[in-house]
């Protein structure tokens, strides 16, 4: 894993001499007691973590907690009052005009809260606008633009203006307009917190979905926790312009780093941060399709259990034998695809347990978890899915019998 | 003693200003001299240009301005006032009037929106400018007219002269405004896709800005309107020097003509630039 961003010791206070307020800091004072001694507010302190190529990192905290004054240092919208951040191993605190001119044009691209769209310039000229400034070609600009208004599904609103389009539409612009710059680092400051809960969480799901394709590293801010925890690849915890702790959404909450994460954590719908993974069981009996029934049987036996999955050469997933189809059919001289059913749940081993409740509930047999090449990967009982809401910890339980 | 009377001690102010006006219009000679040249140049190719536009099609024109930028009962109403000004007789003198007003209305853009750009991007220039354009909105626009007579003389460039001094404000003023308020977000995301400064303020922010602007171009064209009939104390042609001549001779008839002339050139110009900004609004940001 290759690191795309250093924070080094980034600081960053608002007033009249905001170096001045550095020493304070270092003595231990509060964000208060500065306040009222200099009149200088800390927005951010002594940040220090690394983000990693391709992941989406989530910055969270409470209001006024430095969010935005952090994720805005990475592209110098602030400027850090110390420290420095690394773009690839380029300093960018130090960057000329010009470079900076560069870096934000090539390597960096914004999407923000309220959407920051051009009221005057049509859903294309907005998509097209990072170009435009670059002097790339009309020919050629209106082509990539045109690419990225389909990735974001906006394709026949080109001629629109922004304000003929509903709060989630605007925003898809805004994201079709970053990444029309191709960059590698996208940040995007609450981005989905304008938006209603069902248009969010589609969205959230449809930024995942990009990242996956595009392989972008993407710095994103939310005050919601279950937001964060749902799209995070790792979570830094935000309070008062200190970062509290880094880690992925597992580890934050099987590990809070102090009383005031935890409590921060504590009304976290877990059913939205764990997935089928994290709660399913890895089979220890299997049958192949090409088995005869009283190897199922043997199987079922050896095992204790009263059903097993069926699956073909490549390990994807057939069907399930119960025992006493399996006894029945070996008493009718029938084959074992004969007695197969097949109206079993697949899950895949990403969806989260929030999703799987319904369809554990629906199903009579345990739920078969596949990975993205549809290859068995475990399963999931009913108890599975409830003890994975409220059990501490979540990973391989023992064994289970059925 | 009571100290009643005001003691005897003198700063005559309007002594130095009278000391700089000349000292300008004797060393300066050849800048006003190109000033003059140039502005009553265009004023008089303006209206020449306007007297060969045929009546009808000039009727015609400001009808489909209304209707375009009004409405249909518009024109035709605009059309009507504009025939009833020929009926009166003063058709070249409305063709005057309306170059000399286009002809500052136009200096006023040219000079007003960078100045106002440059107010809302440094204080410095914010804070020297702003008790000028109060003094220079506050000030009896008689006497502006004074200085314009020092450095052109009389006719229609002091005329221009002295309009440009009291309606330029508003255009200042109001560019500023509308640059400073152009939503924050807006600009840091021009800013964050590596803009220069050039190209984030005409790709964005006077985009962005121009419905308050034409706004300001509004209250512009209407306080250079106003100025119509001070104007030709200087000796501007026109409807204004109409109504002058209507006073000197108790001349009520014409005086009346004159005078609703310009009160149809006044609703027409208004209306239309209203509408322009309505019509930019409907795009533009600041909302
Ligand atoms: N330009 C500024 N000038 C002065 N103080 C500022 C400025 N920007 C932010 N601050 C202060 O810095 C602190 C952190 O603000 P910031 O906007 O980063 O919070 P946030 O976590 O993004 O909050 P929110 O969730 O409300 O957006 C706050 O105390 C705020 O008042
Ligand atoms: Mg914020």
């Amino acid at each position: 894993m290759t690191v795309q961003i250093q924070v080094k010791n980034v600081s960053k206070i608002f007033g009249s001499k905001p170096k001045s307020a550095i020493p304070l800091i270092k003595k231990g004072l509060s964000k208060e007691e500065i306040l009222k001694k200099t009149n200088h507010t800390v927005g951010v302190y002594d940040a220090t973590f690394d983000i990693n190529k391709g992941e989406v990192f989530v910055i969270m905290g409470l209001s006024g907690s430095g969010k935005s004054t952090l994720i805005r240092c990475f592209n110098l919208l602030n400027k850090p009052t110390d420290g420095s951040i690394l773009l690839d191993g380029q300093d960018i605190t130090k960057c000329s005009r010009d470079e900076l001119k560069k870096v934000r044009q090539e390597k960096i691209a914004m999407v923000f809260q309220h959407f920051g769209l051009f009221s005057h310039r049509t859903i294309l000229a907005n998509v097209e606008y990072g170009l435009e400034i670059r002097n790339v070609p009309k020919e050629k600009r209106r082509e990539i633009a045109q690419q990225n208004i389909e990735t974001v599904g906006l394709k026949g609103y080109e001629d629109k203006y922004p304000d003929e389009l509903s709060g989630g539409m605007q925003q898809r612009v805004g994201l079709a307009r970053a990444l029309t710059n191709d960059p590698d680092i996208l940040l995007m400051d609450e981005p989905f917190s304008a938006l209603d809960p069902l248009i969010r969480r589609e969205m959230q799901l449809e930024l995942l979905d990009i990242q996956e394709r595009l392989q972008k590293t993407i710095i994103f801010i939310t005050h919601d926790v279950n937001e964060a925890f749902r799209i995070g690849d790792r979570v830094a915890v935000m309070k008062d312009g200190h970062v509290e702790q880094v880690g992925t959404p597992e580890e934050i909450i099987a590990n809070p780093a102090n009383e005031y994460i935890s409590e921060f954590i504590k009304d976290i719908d877990r059913s939205k941060v764990f997935q089928a993974s994290h709660i399913m069981t890895k089979p220890n009996a299997l049958v192949s399709n090409k088995d005869g029934l009283n190897v199922a049987i043997k199987e079922m036996r050896e095992n204790g259990i009263s059903s097993v999955f069926v699956v073909d050469r490549s390990r994807r997933i057939q069907g399930i034998v119960t025992i006493d189809d399996a006894i029945q059919g070996i008493k009718e001289k029938k084959s074992l695809s004969d007695v197969i059913r097949e109206d079993i749940t697949i899950v895949n081993e990403e969806e989260y347990i929030n999703d799987l409740i319904p369809k554990a509930l629906e199903s009579s047999f345990p739920l078969a978890v596949v990975n993205e090449d549809n290859k068995l990967v475990g399963y999931i009982l009913r108890v599975h899915v409830l003890s994975g809401l409220t059990s501490d910890d979540v990973n391989e339980s023992e064994e289970y019998v059925y | 003693m009571l100290m009643i009377s005001f003691p005897d001690i003198t700063f005559e102010a309007g002594k130095y200003v009278d000391d700089l006006v000349s000292f300008l219009a004797d060393n300066l000679e050849a800048l006003f001299d190109f000033i003059f040249f140039v502005t009553s140049r265009s004023i008089s190719g303006l209206t020449d240009f306007l007297m060969i536009i045929p009546w009808w099609l000039f009727i015609i024109i400001i009808f489909l301005l209304g209707w375009y930028f009004k409405s249909f009962f518009s024109g035709i109403l605009y059309g009507i006032f504009i025939f009833l000004i020929g009926t009166f007789g003063l058709w070249e003198e409305m063709m005057i009037t309306i170059s000399i007003i286009l002809t500052a209305v136009i200096i006023c853009l040219i000079i007003g929106i960078p100045l106002g750009v440059a107010m809302a991007f440094n204080k410095w220039v914010s804070m020297i400018l702003r008790p000028i354009l109060d003094a220079m909105q506050t000030m009896p626009s008689f006497v502006y007219l004074i200085p314009a007579i020092f450095f052109f003389g009389l006719g229609n460039v002091s005329a221009i002269f002295a309009t440009l001094i009291y309606s330029l404000p508003p255009v200042i003023r109001l560019t500023d405004l509308a640059i400073r308020g152009v939503d924050k977000e807006v600009v840091e995301s021009a800013h964050s896709f590596g803009s220069s400064r050039w190209q984030t303020l005409t790709k964005v922010q006077l985009p962005q800005a121009l419905p308050t602007i034409m706004a300001g171009v509004n209250q512009t064209t209407m306080m250079a309107l106003a100025m119509v009939v001070i104007a030709s104390m200087v000796g501007a042609s026109g409807l204004g020097e109409q109504v002058l001549v209507s006073i000197n001779r108790i001349d009520i008839a014409l005086g009346f003509e004159a005078g609703i002339s310009i009160v149809f050139l006044a609703i027409i110009i208004d209306r239309i630039t209203n509408g322009i900004a309505e019509k930019v609004q409907r795009r533009g940001g600041n909302q």
